[in-house]
């Protein structure tokens, strides 16, 4: 066995204050609230609920929250939106708190794209659209395949998603309500990207725990996009998970773009394993919240399954994103590549683990990882920890992480070309992130992402150079 | 156009230029020699405006403007334009981006419309002949992976495309092998105008085969020691520049 680990940070640390967590007593309340579901579900989320009370909030202690202290979340109590009008109203009516054009400006400008609209967690038929989806497609809310029996969810939630030792992941499944179901027949290709789109109203201190579960059969192909989005700057919680069983030879473009509030928290899973020769290229992109997490974890179970997990992170301010990839190599012969990318500006604070677990039987394991960092500020801070656990003894793996500044000599090239300090700093940071934005297939949303990138930078003004 | 008097400059503590007093016309080419260490290369960075360099003492004028209140990009936009010894590369930021918005900056900064993509190809397809590149370096990022000879090559077309009143080339004669010099040459000869000027930063007398000078300057221990016209070129290359040096320290004895 050989271990590696590399872990590197920059900046001032900050001293960690844990509180006991008393909002979990609410938690508990709450999930004694919840509408009965089908006897199977009953006992899922309980199990969830079993789980997360044992284990609590994670603290600092915990290796996987080492950089990332919870407290902001545990310390406040979260109602779930779903709960303050049970029996008062029923399906589709928050459809009417949300407009469609409060929605535009996160579609990407794709009316052309199967779009399922969730609002505070729960699928809106009102906002969503995607009447002409290829007939050996399920794809619908989650909720309404539970009441019904539909697609039989039973098969894989709670499955996939391991929650035995992941406290929010058993905290999500404990609330099990809402979210997307996708079911992709054998050799089904789904013509346009299916977009699943998480609103949060940001009316009071309010939590939803998205529920997603994508099954793709064999040589199924399909890309699939969720949008994490606020219509009001407010405090909430938005804790998803999202399962995903990819069969033999299933393709699957999978992004997540997280654009919440900058004074929400979010916590997002999305475990996925992988049958053989099946194809996972996920892109992870996290601009959004005061506190975010976002976990993809991937087990490559069957020969010659193969994953690419890319990302990218733009913190400032006081914002702190943590993003934390685990992919199991479990079977021999399957390649798996990881470029994860990250802006920090202000006095905000990066994480960044990646795990590679090599098991005994992966022989032939191709793995590279690296994480890149750009520092724009001085007080901005990067905790990154690329991880690789080897058990084969034929395996190329590598990684490694770095972490930079904006390089004068480059600025001044570009100023003494005419282009000015502000022009210059936007190019140069916008070059940082370009390579890893060119991963992304959906030419819509690689635009639409460089362009975020470019604003993001162009009027921050923190561009200081020596007078003469 | 440029009137250099008394300039001190360095880095930090240590003091490289030591007085340099120069005059440079429209539509003269002035050559910069000098032993490595001299200050030749901080001369160029200084007018470019280098912000790692310190001015401590002295003037420099440039068309009646005072040029060390100017940032780079200021003066980029008042037609100043140094080809650096070292080109930068920068990954992610194509040739045509890079230089299209430093030709629209400048535009702009002169209250010139800016101009779209396809007008921009069309003008710069003209430039590359005249360095002989090919057009498909407009799309690979500025200067990586480019050859050392590319790299000079691209800073001649970036100045082609710019076209500086004065131009400041950096040794960019070195590491050019001799047809790589000539392309390099004829581009800076056919941007030569009487409303220019060109301030030619060498080591050695070979460029000046190529681009002929109307002064020649020798640079010793950031001090000029000794300025002519172009014969004086041959001369340093026949004797060598202890010549220079020992003339220099002479004249210090006095």
């Amino acid at each position: 066995m050989a271990r590696e680990s590399g872990p590197a940070s920059k900046g001032d640390a900050e001293p960690v204050t844990t509180r006991p967590p008393h909002s979990i007593a609410t938690y508990r309340k709450d999930f004694g609230l919840l509408p009965d579901v089908p006897d199977w579900l009953n006992r899922l989320r309980a199990h969830g609920m079993e789980r997360f009370e044992s284990l609590g909030f994670p603290t600092t202690k915990n290796e996987d929250w080492h950089f990332t202290s919870v407290t902001p979340i545990a310390g406040r109590t979260f109602r779930p939106a779903m709960l303050s009008k049970l029996g008062v109203s029923s399906e589709g009516s928050t459809a009417g708190m949300v407009a469609r054009a409060d929605l535009r400006r996160f579609t990407f400008n794709q009316p052309g794209w199967h779009t399922l609209v969730f609002v505070n967690g729960e699928f809106s038929a009102d906002l969503s659209s995607f009447a002409g989806i290829d007939k050996n497609v399920r794809v619908g809310s989650l909720a309404k395949a539970i009441q019904s029996g539909t697609g039989r969810p039973e098969r894989h939630l709670g499955k996939i998603a391991t929650f035995e030792d992941h406290a929010f992941t058993a905290l999500n499944t404990a609330f099990i309500h809402d979210g997307a179901f996708i079911e992709l027949q054998a050799n089904a290709v789904v013509d346009q990207p299916i977009h699943l789109v998480f609103v949060s109203e940001g009316q009071g201190e309010a939590v939803a725990h998205p529920r997603n579960l994508i099954v793709a059969a064999q040589n199924s192909r399909a890309s699939i996009i969720e949008s994490y989005v606020c219509v009001r700057d407010n405090t909430y919680f938005t804790n998803s998970v999202t399962e995903i069983s990819l069969g033999e030879g299933a393709h699957l473009d999978h992004y997540k773009i997280q654009r919440e509030s900058e004074q929400s928290f979010h916590v997002g899973t999305l475990q996925a394993t992988q049958a053989r020769a099946s194809q996972l290229h996920s892109f992870s992109f996290a601009v959004g919240g005061a506190l975010a997490r976002t976990n993809i974890y991937t087990s490559l179970a069957g020969d010659g399954a193969t994953c690419t997990l890319n990302g990218l992170y733009l913190t400032d301010g006081a914002q702190h994103i943590d993003n934390q990839t685990r992919i199991e190599h479990i079977a021999p012969n399957c390649p798996s590549h990881e470029v994860y990318k990250g802006i920090l500006d202000g006095r905000s604070h990066g994480v960044f683990n990646g795990k590679v677990y090599v098991h005994p039987e992966a022989q032939k394991t191709d793995g590279k990882q690296s994480n890149n960092n750009l520092l724009l500020s001085p007080h901005a801070r990067i905790d990154t920890k690329p991880e690789l656990e080897i058990f084969a003894d034929d395996v190329k793996c590598t990684h490694g992480a770095t972490v930079g500044r904006l390089d004068e000599l480059a600025m001044f090239y570009l100023n003494s070309r005419g282009i000015g300090p502000e022009s210059a700093r936007m190019l140069l940071t916008y070059a940082f992130a370009a390579d890893v934005l060119e991963t992304i297939e959906l030419e819509a949303l690689k635009t639409a992402l460089e362009g975020m990138v470019l604003s993001r930078f162009a009027d921050s003004g923190a561009v200081t150079r020596p007078r003469r | 156009m440029l009137e250099i008097n008394d300039l001190h400059a360095g880095i930090g503590e240590r003091e490289i230029l030591k007085g340099i007093t120069l005059q440079v016309n429209a539509g003269e080419v002035h050559a910069v020699m000098g032993p490595n260490g001299s200050g030749k290369s901080t001369l160029a960075q200084v007018l470019a405006g280098n912000p790692s360099y310190t001015v401590t003492r002295g003037t420099v004028q440039y068309s009646g403007q005072n040029l060390l209140e100017m940032d780079p990009e200021v003066r980029a936009q008042n037609g100043i334009f140094l080809a650096f010894q070292y080109p930068v590369e920068i990954p992610g930021v194509s040739n045509a981006y890079f230089l299209r918005s430093a030709y629209n900056e400048i535009r702009k900064a002169n209250g010139m419309e800016e101009v779209d993509p396809l007008e921009f190809l069309d003008m710069v397809e003209e430039k590359l002949k005249l360095v002989d590149m090919d057009k498909a370096m407009l799309s690979r990022s500025v200067n990586q992976g480019f050859s050392g000879g590319e790299k000079k090559r691209n800073e001649i077309f970036q100045m082609a495309v710019l076209a500086p009143r004065l131009a400041i080339l950096d040794e960019t004669d070195s590491g050019l092998d001799i047809d790589a010099l000539r392309i390099v040459a004829e581009g800076v000869n056919k941007l030569r105008s009487p409303e220019n000027a060109t301030i030619v930063v060498t080591h050695y007398q070979r460029l000046l085969n190529y681009i002929v000078p109307d002064f020649v300057h020798v640079l010793a221990n950031g001090r000029i020691v000794k300025s002519g016209g172009k014969e004086l070129a041959l001369e340093l290359e026949e004797k060598g520049y202890d010549w220079v040096q020992n003339v220099s320290d002479v004249e210090a004895a006095v």
